[in-house]
């Protein structure tokens, strides 16, 4: 079928049988939850669609309902998601394993409807495990993944599948739909080992002393830990049923003797798959890896490519003030037990929507090739905006 | 690969224009890609929707700059928007124009199709009168002016689409093929 990534996620919420979806509107999410009440409505789902006054309420509902035993799903995007912070932490220290789309949007002010990673990226420390897509099958696949991974018992955690606004959310592409039956072998109903039960006392949620609270915090550190493990092993599986795969926690895209590898996260990936390609027929050695989970962290996997390559050009579309791009800032600490470090470079581009081209793509991996000759910087470059010399779109 | 660009107003149908497009490629065996840039989300606003088409699975997610083809929905656009820019030398433009008019002030280089969608839509009762829903018409005129997009999954994917209405659609759509014509300068 050809489908918008919204409609992919909404596809991908069915297929994995989500009892529970509580959700509040907001562009450009929308889509997908209209798609999940008509499949609601028209009985093709068996879920209780809860529509709530806020997406605070929203990820509450799917706490309440996820504790009770229930397989819950929403879908946000910028405000949204911000606005359920506070929630998203209950989710992930009462180890609920909540499956969420977020469709990545640019925060206000100024008001922007368009993509950029700063909603998502601003959630990173609230114990969820982040995956950035790149295509609308992705989004599909990863849904069922990841309720997959995260159900598993030494995992036990929230997951946020990450769709860039517009680029994904509202762009038709082919989608296969797999059957029912299938993804039904794959991911068997959520049975969780405690969950609240009429004419059952016990205790969720409750207050802990000082001299219990870090072995809950250990705990959850050791889930997110595991899950790098889960995440791999489900692909695999994945792929043995559907034939699909999309890269475990961060895919590799020709860079086996490359000189120069672009590391990015989200749908600017599939387009520099193109650029890597041109470039290569030219005979300039560079690659791409793409940061798919980005909690948890592919460290182990960055090291191993980081020992190989004589530069890492990190593009963010995001901007941790006072800091640098928060991808950035992660890849050169995965740096830093190297003997033979390679030149690391931070590029922010493409905030609030605006187009990343082939062209800026490849002139970022230019000037890469440069630096890395010169040895390690220490530097972040905003590349197209006005009044900065790095204006190449 | 191919890369088509619509331009039209909000509530003229013209997303819906480009997935109409991206549908029936994909049934003749096409990867596909389409996708819109909304301005503000409001009826009569300028709207863009863009579409391509090629025989390798579609990696670049970056917005069209230099489109082969141009699709007008709505021909006041044509003051006020650029709707040729990028247009690719010999590039094809088909755009929703009044059936007695000619058109004229518009620059060479470029190959200018017409169909009056907005009378064939009106006529087969698609839309309000004052405000007829023009994007199945004038997807019938693209498989006209397109060599590689056929008329008949054009409609199969209208079939698909249409909320409501869809033999009427669908004959829109017929309708317009036949009777888009090219315009020489």
């Amino acid at each position: 079928m050809v489908m918008t990534g919204n409609y992919a996620s909404a596809y991908g919420a069915k297929l994995s049988r989500a009892e529970v979806i509580a959700a509040y509107p907001i562009t450009p999410q929308t889509s997908i939850v209209e798609k999940l009440a008509e499949f609601v409505s028209s009985g093709e789902l068996r879920a209780k669609f809860i529509p709530v006054e806020s997406e605070h309420s929203a990820m509450a509902a799917c706490v309440a309902a996820q504790t009770a035993g229930a397989r819950t799903y929403t879908a946000t995007s910028s405000h949204g998601l911000t606005l359920m912070h506070e929630v998203l932490m209950w989710a992930s220290g009462a180890r609920l394993p909540i499956v969420i789309t977020n469709v990545s949007r640019a925060m206000a002010p100024p008001w922007s409807v368009w993509v950029d990673h700063m909603d998502s990226i601003a959630q990173r420390d609230t114990g969820w495990l982040q995956f950035f897509c790149q295509s609308d099958q992705e989004v599909l696949d990863t849904i069922i993944m990841a309720y997959k991974a995260c159900e598993s018992r030494s995992v036990m955690l929230p997951a946020m599948v990450i769709e860039d606004a517009f680029i994904l959310s509202h762009t038709s592409e082919p989608v296969d739909v797999p059957d029912q039956e299938l993804v039904d072998s794959f991911l068997p109903a959520y049975a969780p080992e405690l969950k609240i039960e009429v004419g059952k006392a016990m205790g969720f949620g409750s207050l802990v002393k000082p001299d219990q609270y870090m072995e809950f915090r250990y705990k959850a550190m050791q889930g997110m830990e595991d899950a790098r493990e889960r995440i791999l092993s489900v692909e695999k599986e994945f792929k043995h049923i559907f034939g699909r795969e999309h890269g475990g926690l961060l895919e590799r895209y020709r860079c086996d003797d490359a000189e120069v590898v672009l590391v990015a996260a989200g749908s600017v990936a599939s387009t520099a798959k193109d650029v890597v390609d041109a470039m290569r027929a030219k005979g300039v050695r560079v690659g791409l890896a793409r940061i798919r989970a980005f909690r948890p962290f592919p460290h182990q996997e960055l090291r191993a490519l980081g020992s190989k390559v004589d530069g890492l050009a990190v593009l963010d579309r995001s901007y941790t003030f006072g800091a640098a791009g928060a991808m950035f800032t992660e890849v050169k600490a995965s740096m830093y037990s190297l003997q033979r470090k390679p030149a690391v470079k931070n590029y922010i581009a493409g905030l609030g929507g605006r187009d990343i081209t082939p062209r800026t793509l490849e002139k970022i991996l230019e000037d890469m090739l440069v630096v890395s000759k010169r040895g390690a910087e220490d530097e972040v470059e905003w590349v197209d905006v006005a009044g900065l010399p790095r204006r190449w779109r | 690969m191919i890369e088509v660009r619509f331009h039209g107003r909000g509530g003229q149908g013209v997303v819906i224009a480009s997935e109409v497009l991206a549908e029936a490629a994909f049934k003749m065996g096409f990867e596909v890609s389409a996708f819109p840039f909304f301005g503000v989300e409001r009826r009569g606003a300028p709207v863009t929707a863009y579409a391509r088409i090629d025989e390798s699975p579609i990696r670049i997610k970056s917005s069209i700059y230099e489109p082969d083809y141009v699709v007008v929905l709505d021909s006041s656009l044509l003051r006020g928007v650029d709707v040729l820019e990028g247009l690719k030398t010999g590039g094809r433009v088909l755009i929703n124009y009044p059936e007695a008019s000619p058109l004229d002030g518009v620059p060479s280089g470029f190959k200018y199709y017409v169909i009056d969608a907005t009378s064939i839509a009106s006529a087969h009762g698609i839309g309000s009168q004052t405000a007829p829903i023009v994007n199945t018409a004038i997807m019938g005129g693209f498989a006209k002016i397109c060599d590689k997009i056929d008329i008949e999954p054009i409609l199969e994917s209208i079939r698909e689409i249409a909320p409501v209405k869809v033999e009427e659609n669908v004959a829109a759509a017929r309708e317009a093929f036949e009777r888009t014509r090219e315009v020489s300068l």
